[in-house]
C-alpha cells in the first residue's frame, strides 16, 4: 500500500490529523483481520483482487477530490465513466476487422476515444459551472442525468458486450504476471495528480481558488479557465475509471456502478478533503481508498455478514469521522468571531 | 393591471407555467390525449408522491441545506411499519400505519437533524451518509425483501378513490386516489407554516444568511433540527402512500428518486443556495418533471429518451435561473457603484 513513510512518518502524523486517523483505522483493521482471518486476507491473490477492484472507483474519487478542493463537487463521475466506457466499447467493436482481429492500434485508440469523451463531458461541466454559474452540485446532478441519458440512447438501455478478448486480457491482465494493470492505471493517474497539485502552479492556484474564490479572482487568476480545466481533469479521471470498468466487467451499460457516487464522496471526505474547499491532500484520499477496499474485502471474508451491511458500515464510518473532525476542529475555535466564521463556512 | 403583468414576468413561476402549457399543448397536438379527463387524473395521481417529497425537499433547500436521504428514510420507515404490521396480522384501518410510519420517520429525521444542527456538519455529506446507513439498515439488519402483500387496511386505502374519470372516446377510466387529500393537506400545512409562522420565516432567514438570522434572534439550531424532523415525517408519509397505492412493498424501488425531486424543486425557481423560492414554483417544477416522465410516450418519444430530456431540462432550467441571479446581482452592483459615484 502507498504510505508516506519515506520521510519521517512521525512528523507527518503530527502534522496531519486526518492521515493519522486513517493510518490508525487501517492498522486496527489489519490487526483485526490478522487475528481472525489471517490466511485468506494476507495472501497475494487477495491483494491482487483488491488492487484490481479499487481503481474503478478510486479513479473517480480522485476526480471528485480535485473538484472538492476548488469548493465544488462532481456528482457526474459515474455518468461520465459509463458514457466513456460505452464509447470505448463501441469503438473497439467498430475497429474489429472482418477477420475478427483487432488492429494493434485498436486498444490505445479506443481508450483515447473514451478519455476524449470524458474530457468533453468534464469541459461541459466546467463551462456550465464557471460561465453560467450553475452551482456545482446541481450542475453535475443534471449532467449525470444527461450523460446517463445519452448513454442509454447509444445502447438503447441494453448492455453492450462481445468485445475482442484482447481488450479485457490487456487491461484486466497482470504486469509481469503479478501487478494488476488496473493498479498501474491508478498509480499513474494518482502520480500525475500528485505532481500537479504539489509541484506546479496549477495546484497552488487550485488551493487558492478553493480557499477564497474572490481573493483568487482579484489576485488575477483566470478562475473560469481554472475551473474548466479542473472539471476536465475530473472527467478524464472518471473516463479512465470507465475504461477500467469496461475491462473488469467485459461489458458496458448505462447504469453500472451507481453506488460509486456516494462511495467516492465518502472516500474524499474520509481522506480529509474539506467540503468547502481549499484543503485536502492526495495522500489522504489514496489512503482512504485503500482503507475502504480493505474494509469491504475483509468483510467479504465473513460469510455471516451480509453484503448489505457494507453501506451501513460505510455510512457509519463517514458520520463518525465527520463528528470526530467536528470535535478536533472545534478545539481550535475559541473566539466568537471564529465560530461565526465557521457558521458561514459550513453553509452549503 | 400592467403592474401585475410586470410582476408576473419577473417571477420564475410564470415561465415554468408557460413551459408546462406549451408542453401540454404540444402533447395534445401530437396525440390528442393530453386534455382528456383520464390523463389529467392520471397525472394528478402520479403527482401525489413526488409532490409530497418535493414539499419536504423544498423546505430544506430554502433553509440553505439539502437532503438526499429522504428516499432511503422513507423506504426504511415504511418497510419497518409494513413488515411489523404484516407479521402482527394487523387488520385494522389506515391510522395505525400512518402513526407508526410518521413516528419512525420523525426519529430518523431527528438523526439527520442532530448531525446537521448540533454538530454543524454539511448537510449534503451528512444526508449522503445517513442515506447509506438507512439503506444498509433496511437491507442488512431488517433483511428487507419484496412484500407482495401488505396489510388489508393499507391496500384498501391505496386503492380507494374519490371519483373516477372516464375518457368518453377511448372508454379508459382513471381513479383519483383518496391519497391526493394527503397532498393537499400537507400543502396547506406547509403553506401556513412557511408564510404564517415565525418558524417559517426563520427557515427563509437561515437560508438567506445564517449569521444574520442568528443575530436577528432566530434559534438557528432548533429551527434546523425541527426542519429535518419535519422532512422525515413528510417523506415517510409519501413513502407510505406510495406503498399503499402500489399495494406491495418493493423496499429499494424508491431509492434514486432524490435527484428527480431536487431537480423539480430547483426548476420551480427555488435558489439552491437557499433563502428564495415559493411553494407554487416547487409544485409547478415537480409537475413539469412528472409530465415529462408520464407523457413523453404520448408524444411518440421512446422511453429511453427520458434521461436525456430530464438532464437537459435540469441543466437548462438551472442555467436560466443561475444567469438570472447573476444578472440581478450585476444590476444591484451597478446601482451601488452609480450611487457611490
Amino acid at each position: 500500500m502507498k504510505n508516506n513513510n519515506s520521510k519521517g512518518l512521525s512528523a507527518i502524523l503530527t502534522r496531519d490529523v486526518y492521515l493519522t486517523r486513517l493510518i490508525t483505522l487501517m492498522a486496527i483493521w489489519m490487526i483485526f483481520m490478522a487475528i481472525f482471518k489471517f490466511d485468506s486476507f494476507y495472501s497475494i491473490i487477495n491483494y491482487q483482487t483488491m488492487a484490481a477492484q479499487f481503481p474503478e472507483y478510486g479513479l473517480m474519487a480522485l476526480g471528485i477530490m480535485l473538484c472538492m478542493i476548488t469548493g465544488g463537487i462532481d456528482l457526474s463521475v459515474v455518468g461520465v465513466a459509463n458514457f466513456a466506457s460505452i464509447v470505448t466499447g463501441m469503438l473497439l467493436k467498430a475497429m474489429v476487422d472482418p477477420s475478427g482481429e483487432l488492429p494493434l492500434i485498436g486498444i490505445p485508440a479506443a481508450i483515447l476515444g473514451g478519455l476524449l469523451v470524458g474530457a468533453a463531458a468534464g469541459a461541459l461541466n466546467g463551462f456550465l459551472i464557471s460561465k453560467i454559474r450553475i452551482p456545482p452540485i446541481l450542475c453535475t446532478l443534471g449532467s449525470y442525468e444527461l450523460f446517463t441519458g445519452i448513454a442509454i440512447l447509444f445502447t438503447k438501455g441494453k448492455a453492450i458486450s462481445g468485445f475482442p478478448a484482447a481488450y479485457s486480457a490487456t487491461i484486466a491482465g497482470k504486469l509481469f504476471n503479478i501487478i494488476p494493470m488496473q493498479l498501474v492505471f491508478f498509480v499513474i493517474m494518482a502520480a500525475i495528480l500528485a505532481f500537479l497539485l504539489n509541484r506546479t502552479t496549477y495546484g497552488t492556484k487550485l488551493y487558492m481558488l478553493g480557499t477564497n474564490m474572490n481573493a483568487a479572482k482579484f489576485s488575477g487568476l483566470k478562475t473560469d479557465r481554472l475551473l474548466i480545466k479542473t472539471y476536465m481533469l475530473s472527467g478524464i479521471c472518471a473516463a479512465l475509471g470507465g475504461v477500467v470498468m469496461l475491462a473488469n466487467y467485459n461489458s458496458a451499460r448505462a447504469d453500472y456502478g451507481t453506488v460509486y457516487t456516494l462511495q467516492c464522496v465518502l472516500i474524499v471526505v474520509l481522506g480529509g478533503v474539506s467540503t468547502v474547499g481549499g484543503k485536502g491532500r492526495i495522500s489522504g484520499v489514496v489512503l482512504a481508498i485503500c482503507l475502504l477496499q480493505m474494509l469491504s474485502s475483509g468483510l467479504n471474508r465473513f460469510p455471516q455478514v451480509s453484503s448489505f451491511f457494507i453501506p451501513l458500515i460505510w455510512g457509519g464510518v463517514l458520520i463518525i469521522i465527520m463528528v470526530l473532525n467536528h470535535f478536533t476542529e472545534n478545539k481550535k475555535i475559541k473566539s466568537p468571531k471564529a465560530i461565526i466564521k465557521v457558521l458561514n463556512g459550513q453553509k452549503m | 393591471m400592467p403592474i401585475i403583468l410586470k410582476k408576473l414576468t419577473q417571477r420564475n413561476e410564470t415561465y415554468i407555467f408557460l413551459v408546462i402549457l406549451v408542453l401540454s399543448f404540444l402533447i395534445e397536438f401530437r396525440s390528442g390525449q393530453f386534455f382528456t379527463p383520464n390523463n389529467i387524473v392520471d397525472i394528478a395521481s402520479a403527482m401525489i408522491v413526488p409532490g409530497l417529497f418535493a414539499i419536504g425537499t423544498f423546505m430544506v433547500i430554502v433553509s440553505g441545506g439539502i437532503d438526499v436521504s429522504f428516499p432511503a428514510l422513507a423506504s426504511l420507515s415504511v418497510y419497518a411499519t409494513t413488515s411489523t404490521l404484516f407479521d402482527a396480522k394487523y387488520s385494522g384501518n389506515m391510522w395505525l400505519p400512518i402513526v407508526m410510519a410518521l413516528a419512525i420517520g420523525a426519529l430518523l429525521g431527528a438523526v439527520n437533524g442532530i448531525l446537521i444542527a448540533a454538530f454543524n456538519l454539511p448537510p449534503l455529506i451528512v444526508t449522503l451518509g445517513t442515506s447509506s446507513i438507512f439503506r444498509g439498515f433496511m437491507l442488512g439488519v431488517l433483511g428487507a425483501k419484496q412484500m407482495p402483500v401488505i396489510p388489508k387496511g393499507m391496500s384498501t386505502f391505496g386503492t380507494s378513490s374519490l371519483f373516477v374519470a372516464k375518457n368518453a372516446q377511448s372508454g379508459l377510466t382513471s381513479r383519483m386516489p383518496v391519497a391526493i387529500l394527503a397532498l393537499i393537506f400537507v400543502l396547506v400545512i406547509a403553506y401556513l407554516i412557511l408564510y404564517r409562522t415565525m418558524f417559517g420565516r426563520g427557515i427563509y432567514a437561515i437560508g438567506g444568511n445564517e449569521t444574520s438570522a442568528f443575530r436577528a434572534g432566530f434559534n438557528v439550531r432548533q429551527i434546523k433540527f425541527l426542519l429535518y424532523v419535519g422532512v422525515g415525517i413528510i417523506s415517510s408519509l409519501a413513502g407510505l402512500i406510495r406503498v399503499c397505492m402500489m399495494t406491495q412493498d418493493h423496499p429499494t424501488n424508491m431509492l434514486g428518486m432524490e435527484m428527480m425531486i431536487i431537480a423539480g424543486v430547483v426548476l420551480g425557481g427555488t435558489a439552491i443556495t437557499g433563502g428564495a423560492g415559493s411553494l407554487t414554483g416547487c409544485m409547478l417544477g415537480t409537475a413539469l418533471i412528472v409530465i415529462v416522465q408520464n407523457s413523453l410516450i404520448l408524444l411518440g418519444v421512446p422511453t429511453f429518451w427520458q434521461g436525456f430530456f430530464l438532464g437537459m431540462l435540469i441543466l437548462i432550467g438551472t442555467g436560466v435561473s443561475a444567469s438570472q441571479v447573476m444578472r440581478s446581482s450585476n444590476m444591484s452592483k451597478l446601482r451601488k457603484t452609480r450611487r457611490a459615484l
